[in-house]
């Protein structure tokens, strides 16, 4: 965990009401995991500000935000070369270590095919998550859902690399109309994430694996559409106070007891959350 | 050289600065950061007799110049504490931690006290009876004078240890519930717990907390803690400690001046893990800065 004072190198708008902003640190970036976050200080505003982290680099971290209140609106309003005092990462990330190598080793190992789902500001983390798990040698299918054209973004960006996308908006402007569930595959539905036509058919068996953000009713849609042989991890939003474990001020009740968002999270395996 | 040393309760302290219940977990957290033995003490999670989940969620508010929370005590049970907390904290702190307690009833209080006046790593007993955010115990012990001299009386049977009280801001006299509790066998009076607030979201029109109303903290409560302090200080013979809204080298002596014998930073620690260890590391300064030499005797000139 670094205290910082990050210099932003850019701040700039995306989409309606979405910003995008590259922050310069001095300190290493290798030690991340994708859906961590960074905490934010901002003048005349008492508590940090949680945002999740899209991408990083060597000596960068980015982070897509909408101007939901007077944080982020302060934040949308900064510009190149101002400096933010920020905490990071923080969290534990998605846990990317059980996804196989992309290696054709274990034949008996059912492989797990990444599903990406991620709904508004919640996708930016899958982007990091994304381009990773690519880096592997793996090949996710990427559901993205927004409630309209405008407000769409990084569509283009999870294809460059090389990820296959699939785009829903609620009025249905742009890409697939409906909800971010609506755009779901229905081969990647089936129990074990193959059509059950298939299921006797002696055939290496890949599984559906999801990682999901967004708000929690598409979190507990995706949960309730999926076959619960399905693993997964998603990550979960609260208010936080302190965003390292002090407060429990984000607690929340897990099969395996309490867990603080900040801490123990944001991201849960899918198996232990109780909605 | 300056002298930042003090007693409290008939403990030795290298310096004034506690982190305060609630705000530093039990020390692990921050023992990742830092050296926390660089503390005079901290006071940790409050903790009763069974584990306690807390409150529904959001329990965190931000407003101008502080906090609202209604996390609701949650921790893991005096004997979890005892069980795991306690031998983990040992490894990395090796000072005399603060106890803080809460309960439901006297004698659930006293169940927690005696299961901890058999740690020899906690010197002071903190009974919490001021915390806004539980249905029953907490504050309405802290603002009925009976109710609050129970507490300390069936807390004082069961411990040798220094009892603190802890109290609520959120009553009419609190010179008379600290000298009440004073003459209940108190040793030290903690000031204050957290005032009580709320905050409303303009888009649903409901309490941005899940439990309506929190408490409130942070720098916008520092000028009623210094108050409460100045008072209680002149109201009774015992130690008080002051809490509330410190942030900086000098709230902490500005609080002695009106009295604190020692004093307790809260929020500080949630918004900048540092604070503490920044604030013990500047106050020799800040105190040749306004040509103080003691804080001990900053503190005796003060009452």
């Amino acid at each position: 965990m670094n205290k910082s004072s990050a210099v932003i190198k850019e701040n700039r708008k995306i989409a309606k009401d979405v910003f995008q902003m590259e922050l310069n640190v001095s300190e290493p970036t290798d030690g991340i995991r994708p859906g961590q976050f960074i905490n934010i200080r901002l003048d005349g505003l008492y508590l940090r500000r949680p945002i999740s982290i899209c991408d990083w680099d060597d000596q960068s971290i980015r982070i897509i935000y909408r101007t939901v209140g007077k944080g982020t609106e302060k934040m949308s309003r900064m510009e190149e070369g101002e400096t933010l005092d920020i905490i990071w990462p923080l969290g534990n990330g998605f846990d990317i270590s059980k996804m196989s190598s992309g290696e054709e080793t274990d034949r008996d190992k059912p492989k797990l095919r990444p599903l990406l789902i991620g709904g508004g500001v919640g996708i930016p983390p899958l982007y990091g998550l994304c381009r990773r798990l690519i880096d592997m040698g793996e090949k996710p299918t990427v559901v993205l859902g927004f409630r309209s054209e405008d407000e769409v973004f990084y569509t283009d960006e999870f294809r460059k690399l090389g990820a296959e996308v699939i785009l829903t908006t609620e009025d249905g402007s742009l890409g697939k109309k409906g909800r971010v569930t609506d755009g779901i595959p229905d081969e990647l539905k089936g129990a074990g994430g193959i059509p059950d036509e298939m299921k006797e058919a002696g055939t290496s068996e890949d599984r559906t694996y999801i990682f999901a953000c967004g708000p929690e009713p598409m979190l507990r849609s995706i949960d309730e559409m999926m076959p619960q042989n399905i693993g997964g991890q998603m990550s979960f939003e609260e208010r936080m106070g302190c965003g390292f474990g002090a407060c429990m001020g984000c607690s929340c009740e897990t099969k395996y007891g309490a867990k603080r968002i900040c801490k123990d999270g944001p991201v849960l395996e899918r198996g232990e959350i109780i909605w | 050289m300056v002298d930042t040393k003090v007693c409290l309760c008939g403990i030795e302290m290298e310096n004034p600065v506690m982190a305060a219940s609630g705000t530093f977990g039990y020390g692990l957290e921050f023992a990742e950061l830092y050296d926390i033995n660089i503390l005079g003490s901290f006071s940790f999670k409050g903790t009763t007799a069974e584990p306690r989940f807390g409150n529904p969620t959001p329990r965190i508010a931000d407003c101008t110049g502080g906090m609202l929370n209604s996390v609701g005590l949650q921790n893991p049970g005096v004997d979890g504490v005892i069980e795991n907390e306690l031998p983990k904290l040992k490894k990395v702190f090796n000072k005399p931690v603060c106890a803080n307690i809460c309960g439901n009833s006297p004698e659930e209080y006293a169940l927690v006290a005696n299961k901890l006046d058999a740690c020899s790593q906690v010197g002071w007993m903190e009974v919490n009876i001021s915390c806004p955010n539980v249905k029953s115990g907490g504050m309405v012990f802290g603002t009925d004078p009976e109710a609050a001299a129970s507490v300390i009386a069936a807390v004082r049977k069961v411990t040798k240890k220094p009892v603190i009280a802890k109290l609520s801001p959120n009553t009419t006299d609190i010179c008379m519930i600290a000298s009440v509790c004073e003459n209940a066998g108190a040793d030290g009076i903690t000031a204050i717990n957290t005032l009580q607030g709320m905050r409303i979201d303009l888009r649903t029109g409901k309490p941005v907390l899940a439990n309506t109303i929190g408490g409130l903290s942070g720098p916008a409560v520092f000028p009623v803690a210094l108050r409460a302090v100045y008072q209680i200080s002149r109201a009774v013979d015992i130690p008080v400690i002051g809490c509330g809204g410190i942030s900086s080298p000098e709230d902490v002596i500005e609080m002695m001046m009106a009295g604190a014998t020692a004093v307790q930073i809260g929020s500080a620690n949630l918004v900048d893990p540092y604070a503490c260890r920044d604030i013990i590391r500047d106050l020799p300064e800040t105190m040749e800065k306004y040509g103080i030499d003691s804080l001990a005797d900053l503190c005796t000139a003060g009452r």
